[in-house]
């Protein structure tokens, strides 16, 4: 197994409202390795974000308290590093791309120019020319049209889908090794969308860095990630490669999931919901928190008062799953309605 | 996906001697005035909706698709009178109402309701589930006898999947889902023949959001409703449509059958836009065509001349900037399409077995 470039252990974050204590992110761990594109899937408000701002310092605390954890970015915590030292490697070696790219935008800068900043200031005494010629080149990948042009016009010149685009550039400007896109094509329309994934390969194979890509959006799960990591209420359910989680997934909560979406290639008669609403993140439900909600629970009591740990399921042990009954689901070969047909 | 079969019928009559249309909209156009300047001197216009004709059939699913921007929601708002029309005519059950006044417009508001996109938003927060759901029996002046209006809200919140219980209690007590059921139930009060749905799931989470669904087509089933759902997922409104209507800059440009539309597709912007969804199967990643547009929707204020799909179309030739194409079958097909060179392309076929990544 090679080293990970980052390794998140232990993971635990609070945040203190008035209604009482949010449990956003409880013992979270999970491994990146250099290259690869780790998915990290779950329903709005299941700790996806919080889980990764808080190791690039970017959740406030207060509100937020960290209760524990390691995050690990070759042999450093970022956890515990200085300010200073976490401001340096933000950015540049771990960059980040969000929803709204005015987050990382400024407005009253040109698009060029603010790239080019971001060049120099983690590259000492790169002069103005390098910067401006690495900037139309890095506009040039993430396909921006005549780059040249667009170096000298504001954010608010480009369209949404442009913008995001120049927020690629300016992210992987420093050839970063770790790439956060947080729900990089949410607001997007489909058309869109589409430009940004070849988008984020072409920055993936310019720069060969690591992504974690954070999305609600199975199919751009299916579409780009190796790795998939599944979130509910706070903690990491399953894990495992994206052809394992889509075709043979061992926890209750992905299954449902998929069985839940309508699919554009096909016709399903009958879409099959998880019954009950979101836990609440203040008072999750005790033991497993997905069994008041699932289908494989019958009630059993083990369900109930005993919190499943994250264990391996089957060989090789890179499937996870914190299911007490994942063997069940394994012994009757479940595959989700979703990718049924497509597997043999 | 609803039990009736309207799926055989031939899409997009216009002549008004269908027995089983509902509504019918013809020439429709609906633009908003720019203002600008200190004198607040028009400028130009949006043309947000910019000539439909559409006919809606008793107890079918009309999907609307298109991306953002296109016109869906003026549409729906314009085909209910919400906003008025610029120009076109609204035909409801064979009456002209494009012209009626609020007074007149009381019968046609109990049978056309509206489900809104943002449970959030659409929902009164001072109001109880109680008084939303009974607002429109109230303005109506129905169920006046005592305890009659309490039963009936009791009922409506049940045939949405609530309890009874939750009457007394304030939207925020609830979670988005069961938001959008009360805005369902509170449309659902008078009885109406037709729902206007716009983006109802959208703001949902994915097991939520089958829910709903499931929800919508299990009451179309029990009152044999007619739904306009208006969506940009165009996952969603395959599972639930009979007939698709894809909108780009305020017309339609193609319109047909669930099977049609999705199996055969022949306007570019419809193939364009079921190529770029990602499918939810890493089995089939890279094995399918996918035809990545250009460039952005242009402003709706300045639309291209001709086809207005031509700036980002691939096929586009010099008859597209100079003809604007008619919505009318073409190529062979059975369904209509706008566009000079419509061809069938099926961009949710699997091809070949070369995995890309
Ligand atoms: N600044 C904050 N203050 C209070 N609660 C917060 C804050 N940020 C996030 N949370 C809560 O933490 C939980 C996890 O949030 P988040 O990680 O953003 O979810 P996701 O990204 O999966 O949608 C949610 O319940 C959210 O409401
Ligand atoms: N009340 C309004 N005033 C001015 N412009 C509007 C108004 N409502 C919608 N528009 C414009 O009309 C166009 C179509 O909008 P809309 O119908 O909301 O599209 P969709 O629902 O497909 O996203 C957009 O350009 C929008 O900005
Ligand atoms: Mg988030
Ligand atoms: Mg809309």
């Amino acid at each position: 197994m090679p080293e990970p470039v980052l390794s998140i252990r232990d993971l635990t974050v609070e945040f203190k409202t008035e209604d009482g204590i949010v449990r956003a992110v409880t013992g979270v761990s999970y491994d990146l390795f250099a290259g690869e594109t780790l998915g990290v899937v779950g329903e709005s408000g299941s700790g996806k974000s919080v889980s990764v701002m808080t190791m690039l310092g970017l959740v406030p605390m207060p509100p937020g308290r960290l209760v524990s954890g390691e995050a690990l970015y070759n042999g450093r915590d970022l956890l515990t590093i200085p300010k200073k030292q976490l401001r340096d490697i933000r950015g540049g070696e771990v960059a980040m791309i969000f929803q709204d790219p005015m987050t990382s935008l400024n407005p009253v800068l040109t698009i060029g120019k603010q790239i080019a900043e971001a060049l120099q200031t983690h590259n000492d005494g790169m002069s103005d020319d390098e910067a401006r010629k690495r900037t139309i080149h890095l506009l040039e990948v993430v396909g921006v049209p005549s780059a040249e042009q667009r170096f000298d016009q504001y954010p608010h010149e480009f369209s949404g889908g442009m913008r995001q685009r120049s927020m690629i550039a300016m992210a992987i400007a420093n050839d970063p090794s770790v790439l956060i896109a947080d729900e990089p094509t949410t607001a997007l329309d489909v058309t869109i969308q589409a430009q940004i994934i070849e988008t984020m390969r072409a920055a993936q194979q310019e720069t060969h860095a690591a992504i974690v890509l954070i999305t609600h959006d199975l199919g751009l799960i299916a579409e780009l990630a190796d790795r998939v990591v599944v979130m509910y209420a706070g903690r990491v359910v399953e894990l495992g490669d994206v052809h394992t989680i889509f075709n043979s997934p061992r926890h209750p909560y992905t299954v449902g999931l998929m069985n839940s979406l309508a699919r554009v290639d096909l016709d399903r008669e009958w879409l099959e919901p998880i019954p009950g609403q979101p836990p609440s993140m203040i008072s999750p439900p005790p033991g497993c928190a997905f069994h008041p909600r699932c289908a494989f629970s019958r009630g059993r009591e083990r369900c109930r008062t005993e919190v499943p740990p994250l264990r391996g399921i089957g060989e090789g042990g890179s499937h996870l799953s914190a299911c007490h009954f994942a063997e069940e689901l394994e012994a009757q070969h479940v595959v989700p309605a979703l990718t049924a047909g497509e597997v043999s | 996906m609803s039990q009736t079969q309207t799926a055989a019928v031939p899409a997009g009559t216009t002549d008004g001697r269908d027995p089983s249309e509902i509504l019918r909209i013809e020439g429709l156009v609906k633009h908003f005035p720019i203002k600008a300047g200190l004198l607040k001197r028009t400028v130009g216009q949006v043309r947000a909706v910019d000539g439909v004709d559409l006919s809606v059939r008793q107890g079918e699913t009309l999907g609307i698709v298109g991306e953002s921007g296109c016109g869906k929601t003026t549409l729906g708002r314009t085909i209910i009178k919400l906003t008025e029309p610029t120009a076109g005519k609204i035909i409801f059950e064979g009456d002209d109402i494009t012209r009626y006044k609020r007074r007149e417009m009381r019968p046609v508001r109990r049978d056309v309701q509206i489900v809104f996109q943002d449970p959030y938003a659409s929902l009164n927060p001072r109001m109880t589930v109680r008084e939303i759901v009974g607002e429109p029996l109230r303005i109506h002046g129905l169920y006046r006898r005592r305890g009659e209006g309490r039963r009936r809200i009791e009922e409506l919140l049940r045939t949405v999947g609530l309890s009874p219980e939750h009457a007394n209690r304030f939207p925020h007590e609830f979670s988005g889902g069961q938001r959008q059921r009360i805005g369902v139930a509170r449309a659902l009060a008078l009885n109406p023949k037709m729902i206007v749905l716009d983006e109802p799931v959208s703001a949902l989470d994915v097991s939520i959001q089958a829910q709903v669904v499931n929800l919508l087509v299990q009451l179309q089933n029990e009152f044999g409703l007619t739904y306009l759902f208006i969506a940009h997922d165009l996952s969603v409104v395959r599972h639930i449509s009979d007939r698709v209507a894809v909108m780009y800059l305020g017309r339609i440009v193609e319109l047909g059958t669930r099977q049609q539309l999705y199996e055969a597709p022949m306007h570019p912007y419809t193939q364009a836009l079921l190529s770029a969804v990602p499918i939810e199967s890493p089995n089939l990643r890279g094995k399918r065509k996918r035809i990545v547009l250009e460039g952005d929707v242009p402003s709706p204020a300045n639309p291209p001349s001709g086809c207005r799909f031509r700036t980002r179309c691939w096929k586009a030739q010099p008859i597209c900037s100079e003809e604007d194409p008619a919505l009318i079958p073409r190529a062979g097909g059975a369904h209509p399409v706008a566009c000079h060179f419509a061809e069938v392309m099926k961009p949710l076929d699997v091809v070949g077995q070369s995995a890309a990544g």
